[in-house]
């Protein structure tokens, strides 16, 4: 069922509106899973992860036992134009929460979102890479809030888990705000900006129905799920670039490399020379891999997952 | 003077962005005045241009004190003013949200670092800059409330008003904050422009640096008096948004004193023409801020008033 969570008047002959699909099972009151997704209007993997999830719950919603709230487009304006932020604002909405009731009118439709989700068991934030980087399936947890998500990431099938240190920013986030107010959050990450790649869908999808399983929200058979490696900061290797050019990848993402093994060039087409070869300091998984071409010094090439066996 | 490389990007098929410092006088470092860190802020990048010219001058005639040094850097995103983007590159970050900076980070990070590095000896440190919302203010100094900040050396800039504002986490990351927490006593000037220039409050702006810079004794410089700061706290202001999108028609402008219940704005149907909502003066007071641009969406501010002040 459709719903309009929040909406507002545009200046000309259009309302910025955020809707959601309620799906509803047999006990709709007792368990309820929030699905965000479109928060940066450049990611788009979220939109398959939604439709996906929602057919699955249609097909079989005599399994269903809660609710399932499916938020596709927080930020509608930037996925229509595929802006990373609010078009026109130029501001980030995942810097906005958890917003203002009484503030300017994307503050409001943060605190609107906020106030929405408030009172659901688990919500789960989909993004994607951005238009630079591809990112294997992986759960972003905030270090403060570890120890209650883990058990709950273990099951969405992903790659990966990383625990991130809680940088300052990231108390403006949508999952930080969540779980400040009770609602375990957590960030899923695949893909890249402005693709889909069905594959990763399908993965986090039969995740989340193994999620909704645990918390006594779907009776229905779910699939085999992978166990995912699990990381802090300190095991993760960022490359970065160290000069100016066209950067081009030599090994394929989602693969393990062993220290000293080339990840790629950084050339001038101008020159027609190499400037920089990159080289894997460390061995171990490539979870991140640059897809943007042009880089800078410092732009990021890749990060590597260090401290796992190849398998 | 001496003229000095700050930090160097280079670009495949761009010159090099060269950020410059200009250094005045000799001795500890007393006051550094940084300027357009963003691409659209035009008017603060005229306000120091204006200001290096001055202090050629005074340095000619041996008008800096002994023992004093002045840093202005008048321009960081010279890419994004070449190019009419507000942010850096083709990743859009605000350098003002990367500080204090990572010598090993991305190209804004090391950008923010290499800055911070240079500028975080200074006594003083004073940031002419803009606001996220389009929109023009009366001049003022704003300052952080980390703590460590100093309204009564806010006051020697003898503009019109100083404003504290408590700090949101997403402000932790600004140049101000970073300053205050390197114990530099920082300054953020606003005048009413951004991307066009305004001669009144430029020269205004440059008056209230050099009468600052005269009175805590590091030039001699004749200079008007200025005001007696009014003291206020963000919190404080009376914001003013409106119920309906379309065409906006202020009828009042910054600085100028509204009553109570008095017409202050019009908003207008883009099509047809009528008033659809007459916008009215909350509390009687002076127009902090005003809402400048041609249309509004429902729901944005139109004014900040400052309750109950007369002029």
């Amino acid at each position: 069922m459709k719903e309009e969570v929040f909406s507002i008047e545009l200046p000309v002959g259009e309302r910025f509106v955020i809707n959601k699909n309620r799906i509803e099972g047999k006990r709709p009151r007792t368990k309820r899973l929030a699905i965000v997704t479109g928060i940066h209007g450049d990611e788009f993997e979220g939109q398959y992860v939604c439709y996906e999830t929602a057919r699955r719950l249609l097909e079989g919603q005599e399994f269903l036992t809660g609710t399932v709230d499916i938020y596709p487009a927080l930020n509608p304006l930037g996925l229509e134009q595929a802006e990373h932020k609010i078009p026109k604002l130029g501001l980030d909405l995942n810097r906005m929460f958890p917003g203002k009731k009484n503030g300017t009118a994307m503050e409001q439709a943060a605190a609107a979102i906020v106030e929405d989700i408030s009172g659901a068991d688990m919500c789960l934030d989909v993004h994607a890479g951005d238009v630079f980087v591809k990112e294997i399936p992986q759960v972003r947890v905030s270090e403060r809030f570890a120890d209650q998500l883990l058990p709950f990431a273990k099951l969405l099938n992903a790659d990966m888990i990383w625990t991130n240190a809680t940088a300052t920013v990231h108390e403006s986030t949508l999952t930080y705000s969540m779980n400040m107010l009770g609602v375990p959050s957590m960030v899923l990450e695949l893909g890249v900006g402005t693709r889909i790649d069905r594959g990763f869908g399908n993965q986090v999808v039969e995740g989340i129905f193994h999620l909704m399983k645990e918390l006594g929200m779907w009776e229905g058979s779910v699939g085999e799920i992978q166990y995912p490696a699990i990381s802090t900061d300190g095991e993760v290797d960022f490359i970065r670039s160290g000069s100016t050019g066209v950067f081009l990848p030599a090994i394929a993402h989602n693969h393990y490399v062993r220290k000293g093994d080339r990840l790629g060039e950084v050339v001038s087409p101008l020159e027609g020379k190499i400037l920089e070869e990159v080289n894997a300091k460390k061995s171990g998984l490539v979870f991140t891999l640059r897809e943007y071409p042009f880089v800078r010094e410092g732009s990021l090439l890749a990060r590597i997952l260090t401290g796992i066996g190849e398998e | 003077m001496h003229k000095e490389e700050i930090y160097r990007v280079h670009f495949p098929y761009r010159e090099d962005m060269v950020i410059e410092g200009f250094r005045f006088g000799k001795g500890d470092p007393t006051a550094c005045i940084l300027g357009a860190i963003r691409g659209n802020e035009i008017q603060q990048m005229y306000i120091c241009s204006q200001l290096i010219r001055e202090l050629k001058e005074l340095e000619m005639n041996g008008c800096i004190n002994a023992g004093k040094s002045i840093l202005v850097v008048p321009v960081v995103n010279s890419i994004g003013i070449n190019t009419g983007r507000r942010f850096f590159g083709v990743e859009d970050v605000d350098i003002n949200r990367d500080f204090p900076g990572r010598n090993d980070g991305d190209t804004t990070g090391r950008i923010a670092y290499e800055i911070f590095d240079r500028v975080k000896e200074y006594t003083y440190g004073i940031q002419l800059t803009s606001f996220y919302m389009t929109g023009e203010f009366v001049p003022h100094v704003r300052m952080m409330e980390t703590g460590y900040q100093n309204t009564s050396l806010a006051n020697l800039f003898g503009l019109p008003y100083v404003v504290v504002r408590k700090p949101s986490p997403l402000d932790t990351k600004t140049l101000n904050y970073n300053w205050q927490d390197e114990m530099t006593a920082a300054f953020s000037l606003y005048t009413n422009r951004n991307d066009t220039i305004d001669d009144e409050s430029a020269l205004q702006a440059l008056s209230a640096v050099l009468r600052f810079l005269t009175r805590m004794g590091i030039i001699r410089y004749e200079s008007h008096s200025g005001f007696i700061s009014h003291i206020i706290m963000e919190d404080d202001l009376t914001d003013v948004y409106v119920g309906k999108g379309g065409i906006f028609r202020g009828l009042v402008k910054p600085g100028e004193y509204v009553r109570y219940g008095y017409p202050i704005a019009e908003i207008r149907d883009p099509y047809e023409g009528f008033i659809k909502e007459a916008i009215i003066a909350p509390t009687s007071g002076i127009v902090f801020f005003a809402h400048t641009e041609a249309l509004i969406t429902q729901g944005e501010m139109a004014y900040r008033l400052i309750h109950r002040l007369h002029q």
